[in-house]
């Protein structure tokens, strides 16, 4: 009982002292998961809207296609990717196998299928009188287009909190891909494992903390937009 | 030279069910057009089309100035306009509904902020301006809807059952509103309604939507 109200006493020590090697940690976690939903967000919104908007062959395979990669397990990501980036795979040549980059793209193919899917989802909601009513008003199609995603603003915003919440919270395609070498690819979810795993708790605690409380913000946040999105709702 | 409408000829089937059948009619005067006939008569289905939200399955909708035939291009479509029966609101403020057609049509702020106050203050919404619409009652939607169709100055206004599923108070508003339009507009104003005292109060001309074609009373 003693070492976890101590293994705490530590975290907290480590958090208020702004801990240079806690900090390093957290701050790469926030870049990579950033970039990663960044990145995923400018190509998945676009096709998350399409898929919304245009009928088309094959749509209904592509939405099966999205729902099925939005739950791939992220260690099978991990896996692709580094038989994809290995010195002996077609892109070993690059050399980005331990490293950010190798982390950003594995988090990006996890997070681009919860946009492009979530997109998709808030983008077919919108009620059709708003693209009629937008046509009527004299929109061009492009206009509408841009009209229809305005409306469907809050459910973009939960597909890419989403995104974000799931990646930083990931921890098989990274540990795989990015090696967890010290001061260079450890990330918070890496270095939870890897610290408990050597019986280090007190910086396992911290980067716990933290994580949690990340989660939590994630949360209240998509929590707070869905309760703005939902003021259709006030009066029925 | 005003616009025109010309509907020539046109027929209109949904899953083979001829709603519209050789339905003809020249709307070749500013004035107000009511188009009566029961619930599924083809009414909404006529005014779709005319507004260029659908195609007729054949025959020509044609719009007219100076006895020529006009293109359907957007050029086209900004000088009309149709309300809906279910008028589509915007996730935003009254002022920004109402706003719509002159943002996408480029006009600068200080326009677009006089043009609205002057369509709200036609509807009486101007106390509401800054609310979110979707918490707006059906009569005020309807007007909001109404405002936001003419503060883009169409030449030909098309309105589906202005006053359907609206109480009495606002039904009243709403005819107001449609009187003072009709002296202020120098336009072609076409409404659809099922209501007979309604079209009598409101109508220069009566016109009977039934068997697929248009009569004129
Ligand atoms: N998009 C559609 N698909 C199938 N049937 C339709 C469609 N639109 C209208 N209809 C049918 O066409 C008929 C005429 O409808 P409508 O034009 O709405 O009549 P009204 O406005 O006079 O009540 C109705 O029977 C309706 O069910
Ligand atoms: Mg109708």
């Amino acid at each position: 009982m003693n070492f976890i109200i101590e293994s705490f006493k530590q975290a907290f020590y480590l958090i208020l002292n702004l801990d240079k090697q806690l900090l390093d940690i957290v701050v790469l976690s926030l870049k990579v998961s950033g970039i990663a939903v960044s990145i995923a967000t400018l190509f998945g919104l676009p096709l998350g809207v399409l898929t919304g908007l245009k009928k088309f062959r094959g749509r209904s395979l592509l939405i099966t296609l999205y729902n099925t990669f939005m739950g791939l397990p992220p260690v099978v990501v991990g896996l692709f990717l580094y038989l994809m980036l290995s010195r002996s795979g077609p892109f070993g040549f690059l050399n980005l196998l331990y490293t950010p980059t190798a982390m950003i793209i594995a988090q990006t193919i996890l997070a681009f299928p919860i946009i492009v899917s979530l997109t998709h989802a808030a983008t077919v909601r919108v009620n059709p009188s708003i693209k009629l009513t937008s046509f009527t008003l004299g929109a061009t199609s492009l206009q509408t287009s841009f009209t229809i995603i305005r409306e469907a603003r809050y459910g973009i915003m939960v597909g890419i909190i989403a995104a974000l919440g799931r990646v930083m919270a990931e921890v098989g395609a990274i540990l795989i891909v990015g090696g967890n070498i010290e001061g260079y690819t450890r990330v918070m979810t890496t270095t939870i494992a890897m610290e408990t795993d050597k019986g280090n708790f007190e910086l396992a605690t911290a980067l716990g903390i933290i994580l949690l409380a990340i989660s939590f913000t994630i949360n209240l946040l998509l929590f707070l937009i869905q309760k703005k999105g939902a003021i259709k709702h006030q009066w029925s | 030279m005003e616009l025109r409408l010309n509907v020539v000829n046109i027929y209109k089937a949904y899953n083979n069910k001829e709603i519209l059948k050789d339905c003809s009619f020249f709307f070749d005067r500013s004035a107000v057009y009511v188009l009566m006939g029961p619930n599924g008569s083809g009414k909404s289905t006529f005014l779709r089309i005319c507004s260029l939200l659908e195609n007729p399955d054949k025959g020509d909708i044609n719009y007219l100035r100076e006895n020529k035939t006009l293109n359907h291009d957007l050029n086209l479509r900004r000088k009309i306009t149709l309300l809906l029966p279910e008028v589509g609101v915007f996730n935003t403020t009254v002022f920004n509904n109402v706003a719509y057609g002159l943002k996408i049509r480029g006009f600068k702020r200080e326009q677009i902020q006089k043009k609205v106050q002057e369509a709200l203050d036609f509807v009486s919404l101007t106390h509401k301006k800054n609310q979110n619409a979707l918490t707006l009652s059906t009569g005020e939607t309807k007007r909001m809807g109404i405002a936001r169709a003419i503060v883009v100055e169409p030449e030909i206004l098309f309105l589906d059952e202005p006053t359907a599923s609206v109480d009495q108070e606002n039904t009243e508003i709403i005819e107001h509103i449609l009187l003072q339009l009709k002296q202020r507009l120098n336009s072609i104003i076409i409404i659809a309604t099922h209501d007979k005292d309604s079209a009598e109060r409101l109508g220069d001309f009566h016109l009977l939507l039934e068997s697929g074609k248009i009569r004129k009373l």
